[in-house]
């Protein structure tokens, strides 16, 4: 079974955002970038499904900048096969990447894909379920545990109300949640080995999709500051603090 | 102009984000439409009906509807947006699981957890954990939207829209379920609840969480959330994590306990009324946003308000 884990470079999840003065975006001048932590979670599942010798192979793809080589490599030296780049500087939304990524499926004959729930830059939690959807297949969000059940996926859904269990028919697309697994970090020795393997560089061209903007930024805005409040000294002026302001 | 809005409800009941979104879409113009697709979904569907300000009700019921998958409900939407213009859903787990795959097949863009309608193709929504506004405009035709419940305030009842059963293709279709395990609570759901009581790293157990949460919680009528690490720990189950990629939530009191106010735990509460901090750190970030704190050890403090309060 051959795996397709996309994997995107965003803001490291212990930096915090800064709004441009210019309200044009968020400063990711000299900011640190890693891969979007979910799709870690991705690669992960997708280098333990080979151990188990359910997958055979796992492609690792980005969308973006030629930085984003770099990200692929993190994933190549965690155990993926070998990488798909497919560069641009521009904004690419989820509806292209979902494109992008079909016309990578349908070349590749991939069976799975694993992609991150959510990316945690610009939140939008839609690429795994459009990719489904454009392919026609059926998706598993939201993933807290995964399992090959004869021809078909067991996935375990992490919902508002609990925990679901659905089984789908295979080829399918997963989306990973926080529960999935824990992430290994990768070892010298296969980082090094990650540096010979192959990343093929492409572009949206390559695959005939129109990567435009379908959403344009009006503004990027600072929320509204909330203020500290007072330290109190004990329970009892808490209590007092609370009955004052009507909160109990 | 007309809207088409997803339901989320129980079969039995209907969910009270289903309110929400109503509200939002009443924002953004137009005839609105609610779409209740289950199995013996009636009661649910009466519910929304009764919202004011609905056009009519469609029920697409029938067994494979029971559990809301994705691919089941994409086939019943999909043909309906001819008739619309815009599908409205509730940033929930099921909002969130379907909408993109209407958006995709529609060929639009998705505008994912919006907070504000500025005009019908202008909409603000949070992004990077909250840390930033996005205003932003679309240029597709067909508007498709999940709405962040807690931006939003329920939409008033007293309506009386008509219900219309409509056709809803049988299956099979590529999902099926298998099962589920609900957490069973008499407590307060996050999303809606006025008290949110949530524990962090520093309970240290299971046991401890229950011990000293849940007590504190029963006296305050609130609801129970947690941080993530306390639930990557198991000390609660994984519906209880609140933050940027949990629930959101807004309630009048929400009391963080051993809690550091990581950028992502504060993106599912800093839109709280009032927030009580209890860490032993007196440095933790999230005295930086609480109304009140007190520094010290959540051992013997929340005892200590559980039994005076
Ligand atoms: C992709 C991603 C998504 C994430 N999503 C979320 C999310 O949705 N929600 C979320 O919450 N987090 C999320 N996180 C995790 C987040 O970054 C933090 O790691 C997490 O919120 C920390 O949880 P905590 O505050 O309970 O633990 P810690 O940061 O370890 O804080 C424990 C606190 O308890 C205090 N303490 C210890 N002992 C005591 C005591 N006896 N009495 C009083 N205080 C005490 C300490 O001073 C400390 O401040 C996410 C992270 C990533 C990478
Ligand atoms: N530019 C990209 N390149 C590769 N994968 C991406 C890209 N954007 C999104 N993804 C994948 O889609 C998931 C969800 O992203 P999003 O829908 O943007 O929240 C991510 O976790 C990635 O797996």
């Amino acid at each position: 079974m051959k795996v397709l884990v996309p994997v995107k470079r965003v803001i490291d999840y212990n930096v915090r955002p800064r709004v441009k003065p210019d309200q044009t975006g968020v400063d990711l001048a000299n900011v640190k970038m890693a891969m979007n932590p979910f799709d870690e979670i991705s690669v992960e599942e997708a280098v333990r499904m080979k151990e188990k010798g359910i997958a055979t192979e796992i492609v690792i793809v980005s969308i973006g900048p030629a930085q984003a080589q770099e990200t692929i490599r993190v994933g190549l030296a965690m155990g993926g096969d070998r990488g798909i780049l497919v560069q641009t500087d521009e904004r690419v939304e989820p509806l292209a990447v979902a494109k992008i990524l079909k016309a990578i499926v349908e070349q590749e004959k991939a069976d799975l894909v694993i992609a991150g729930k959510q990316a945690i830059d610009d939140d939008n939690n839609q690429t795994g379920q459009m990719l489904a959807a454009l392919l026609d297949w059926p998706q598993g969000t939201f993933a807290s545990a995964v399992a090959k059940d004869g021809d078909k996926l067991k996935v375990t859904r992490e919902v508002d109300g609990g925990l679901q269990t659905i089984s789908l028919d295979m080829p399918a697309v997963v989306t990973t949640d926080l529960r999935l697994n824990e992430p290994r970090f990768a070892s010298l020795p296969n980082i090094m080995k990650a540096k010979k393997k192959e990343i093929a560089m492409k572009t949206p061209a390559d695959y005939g999709v129109d990567t435009a903007a379908r959403l344009s930024v009006v503004k990027v805005t600072e929320p509204k500051k909330r203020e500290a409040g007072e330290k109190v000294a004990d329970v009892d002026t808490l209590i007092a603090k609370l009955k004052s302001v009507g909160a109990i | 102009m007309a809207v088409l809005v997803l339901a989320e409800h129980s079969n039995a009941a209907l969910n009270d984000a289903t309110t929400k979104v109503v509200s939002a879409a009443a924002a953004f113009g137009g005839d609105i439409d609610i779409l209740v697709a289950g199995s013996n979904a009636k009661a649910a569907a009466d519910a929304a009906a009764q919202i004011a300000g609905v056009r009519r009700v469609l029920l697409a019921d029938g067994p494979a509807y029971e559990h809301a998958t994705a691919e089941a409900l994409e086939a019943v939407i999909v043909p309906l947006m001819a008739n619309y213009d815009a599908f409205f859903a509730p940033a929930t787990t099921a909002g969130k699981n379907v909408s993109p795959r209407i958006a995709a097949k529609l060929d639009v863009m998705q505008l994912s957890d919006i907070t504000g309608v500025i005009d019908k193709d202008t909409f603000e929504r949070p992004i990077y954990a909250g840390n930033a506004i996005l205003t932003v405009k679309s240029s597709d035709k067909k508007k498709v939207v999940t709405v962040r419940g807690t931006a939003f305030q329920a939409a008033a009842s007293g309506g009386s829209a008509s219900v219309e059963a409509i056709e809803a293709p049988a299956g099979p279709f590529k999902s099926a379920f298998v099962g589920e395990e609900l957490s069973k609570s008499d407590r307060p759901e996050l999303a809606s609840a006025k008290r949110i009581v949530s524990g962090g790293r520093a309970l240290a157990s299971a046991e401890q969480f229950q011990k000293y949460i849940l007590p504190l919680a029963d006296k305050l009528g609130a609801g129970v959330g947690a941080s993530r690490a306390a639930v990557d720990a198991g000390y609660a189950p994984n519906d209880y994590q609140v933050g940027q990629t949990g629930k959101v939530v807004a309630p009048e009191l929400y009391v963080a306990i051993g809690i550091s106010g990581a950028i992502q735990h504060l993106a599912g509460m800093k839109d709280s009324k009032v927030i009580v901090a209890i860490n032993k750190d007196e440095e933790a970030p999230i005295f930086a946003i609480a109304d009140y704190g007190i520094v010290g050890d959540l051992f013997k403090i929340v005892p200590e308000l559980t039994e005076k309060l």
